[in-house]
């Protein structure tokens, strides 16, 4: 089988404008069969538009996009009984009990009778919903939701899941159980594209593209973005954060500094030779105590230095 | 209050309402209150066919208060006419018209009246007064009470008999619009819609999944409003009970349609209540649920065409009160369903399986 036959999602010059606005600009996608795929983004990146539009629920203004060989928006009455999706706001009805939202799902997709009661049975049982199970889904939790949003985007067993911020509104525990049945998910052979803003879950993907302005602006799995970044990475340890800070800013070279703490991560590209003695200089000149080091790029700089480059392309255009 | 105006301001369907409501009710009162019925739909059946009783016919004629809209021969089909709801008022002249009108004892004509509405009815007694101007050559003595009104449906004139039938167009139109028109744009606030749309479930099924419960619901409501009309009120329901149910469905499905049409073209809940009023005003108003039909000029007459409650509150007041068979206003139904499949359809259209 070729690479292109393996590919789950492949999309070329995916494009959606509302008005002025274009929300998602000339995406190329290529998504590979039973992984878990990440779009990292800031609010309004255009990941939600994109993803929708995967599914067919927008209408690109330009490109297209084939989905598990289905080209969309065209095929995606075909398409639709094979994804399962997961609407960034809980969608599922907060007056039914858990029992009956799934029941609902199970006779929208049309499943059997017989298979039914059983898949539900397995639902309930895999997602841990047992002492949900005649609560309304309104009065639960954040955490339970999103296990019964996920039993139901499931239910119907789809090849490749979409899921849009699924997280956003879950606890860091329930977060990592969550993402523990996404990999169980992925090793069964699903394809999943999840949406995010959080790095940590980012640094979960196998592989995953930055989105900015809906634009992509860099894609790779976490280490290749990692290593492939443009940027010298020094890390200052201060006391007088503050003062650092004013006067790094004052530096034309340095792209963006981010406080952690008592610890400043500034970013300079790596088209300066010497970062370091530039750094150090500069705190020696201002006499400020610190220590500064070269570092190794976390998925957070890569996500940082990929956007600031995307502003100033902007700004220069 | 500033930020309440600039809101207001954004909001383009309110601030339509804004000026749409107090206008609409102007008009509509304006036009549809009008206490001098006029041009009431009638029949004549002239068995004299003399030089008086055309003479006679004429000046009838001349008041404006009748519109002779069918010659027949007999009093029996201007019964079936008056059961049918084609008329008001039906004018018999006896063969011997020439006779009578110099007769005081006897009536010279009789006025057949639907008396369903009462003030059809004190149309008809006025009438009884018109002094009879014939011409000098005969000059009878002029004399009032020339004719005979024979009430026909509602003989005690009590106004339950004429408002309740009306009423549970009434009441349908607003219930089961108001279900309807906030079912689809609920499921879009709560994002429920997003998922749904996501799913294998066509349109149509959407559809038809959002209107067959509530026909149940209406069907429950109707016998709601008979079964309390009949012990509290003593309405009459002389027609068949099944015809009653098979018109109530169709026009349930109607205004479940036109509330699903207006669901897909609003963007709020708030949006869908205001049209909601918005169209059940005119339902009250130019439907001939409380004013009569014939009295109001064309123009709002076609206006009231339009609403399925015009046709539903014909047909329940035929069937309720005047036994009339379903078959005599098919065309009522008809219009009904005609209306629910144009809305459906229109919904249907409207409702794409896009978010764009």
């Amino acid at each position: 089988m070729s690479v292109e036959a393996n590919l789950a999602i492949k999309a070329r010059g995916l494009t959606k404008r509302f008005g002025n606005l274009t929300a998602v600009d000339h995406l190329d996608l290529d998504v590979p069969s039973s992984i878990i795929y990440g779009f990292l983004g800031p609010n309004g990146s255009g990941k939600t538009t994109a993803i929708r539009m995967l599914c067919g629920l927008l209408t690109p203004s330009e490109g297209g996009a084939t989905v598990l060989g289905l080209d969309v928006p065209e095929n995606a009455k075909t398409l639709k009984p094979q994804i399962g999706y997961m609407t960034q706001r809980f969608s599922l009805y907060g007056d039914l009990t858990v029992q009956e939202n799934l029941e609902f799902i199970a006779d929208i997709y049309s499943y059997n009778r017989a298979g039914r009661t059983e898949r539900i049975e397995e639902l309930v049982e895999q997602y841990d919903l047992q002492d949900q199970r005649n609560q309304f889904a309104g009065t639960m939790s954040g955490g339970q939701r999103q296990r019964l949003a996920l039993a139901c985007a499931v239910l119907n067993k789809p090849r490749l899941l979409l899921l849009d911020e699924p997280t956003s509104a879950v606890d860091p525990k329930s977060r990592r159980d969550f993402w523990a049945k996404l990999f169980a998910l992925a090793d069964a052979g699903t394809t999943i594209l999840v949406s995010t803003h959080y790095m940590d879950e980012a640094e979960r993907c196998h592989r995953l593209a930055i989105l900015d302005h809906g634009r992509k602006v860099a894609d790779g799995s976490p280490a290749e973005l990692q290593a492939a970044t443009n940027m010298s990475i020094i890390e200052v340890l201060a006391n007088d954060t503050q003062a650092v800070q004013i006067e790094l800013g004052k530096l034309a070279e340095v792209a963006s500094i981010t406080q952690l703490g008592i610890r400043l991560r500034v970013l300079i590209p790596d088209t300066i030779s010497n970062p370091l003695p530039l750094v150090d200089r500069v705190l020696a000149t201002a006499s400020l105590e610190a220590k500064a080091a070269l570092v190794s790029a976390s998925l957070e700089d890569v996500f940082v230095a990929a956007t600031l480059e995307n502003t100033t392309i902007e700004q220069a255009a | 209050m500033r930020k309440e105006l600039l809101q207001l301001k954004r909001d383009r369907l309110t601030f339509a309402m804004i000026v749409g409501i107090p206008v609409m009710q102007i008009l509509l009162f304006g036009y549809a209150i009008n206490t001098d019925v006029r041009n009431l739909a009638s029949a004549v059946a002239d068995q004299a066919n003399s030089h008086l009783s055309r003479q006679f016919i004429a000046d009838l004629g001349q008041t404006q208060v009748l519109d002779l809209q069918y010659v027949v021969d007999t009093p029996q089909e201007i019964e079936a006419l008056l059961k049918a709801g084609e008329i008001s008022i039906g004018i018999h002249i006896p063969p011997d018209f020439d006779r009578r009108v110099i007769d005081d004892r006897r009536a010279a004509a009789h006025l057949m009246v639907d008396a369903v509405d009462p003030r059809v009815l004190s149309v008809a007694n006025q009438l009884r007064s018109m002094p009879l101007s014939f011409d000098a050559t005969i000059s009878p003595p002029a004399r009032a009470g020339a004719f005979e009104v024979r009430p026909y449906f509602n003989p005690e004139r009590r106004s339950a008999v004429f408002i309740i039938p009306g009423l549970i167009g009434i009441i349908l139109t607003l219930t089961m619009m108001l279900f309807t028109a906030v079912a689809v744009v609920r499921e879009r606030e709560h994002g429920n819609l997003e998922l749904l749309i996501n799913t294998p479930v066509s349109t149509t099924q959407l559809m038809i999944g959002k209107v067959v419960p509530y026909i149940a619901i209406g069907i429950v409501q109707l016998t709601l409003i008979i079964a309390v009309g009949r012990l509290l009120f003593n309405v009459p329901i002389r027609g068949s009970i099944l015809d009653l149910y098979l018109a109530a469905s169709v026009f349930v499905a109607a205004n479940l349609a036109l509330g699903l049409f207006v669901s897909t073209v609003v963007k709020t809940q708030f949006q869908a209540i205001q049209i909601t009023f918005f169209i059940l005003l005119p339902s009250i108003l130019i439907s001939g649920f409380v004013f009569p039909f014939d009295g109001m000029p064309r123009v709002v007459q076609y206006l009231g065409e339009v609403l399925p409650t015009t046709h539903f509150i014909r047909l329940t007041r035929g069937i309720m009160l005047r036994d009339a068979p379903l078959g005599d206003m098919s065309q009522e139904l008809l219009a009904l369903g005609v209306f629910a499949l144009v809305a459906m359809t229109a919904a249907t259209i409207r409702f794409s399986k896009r978010l764009d």
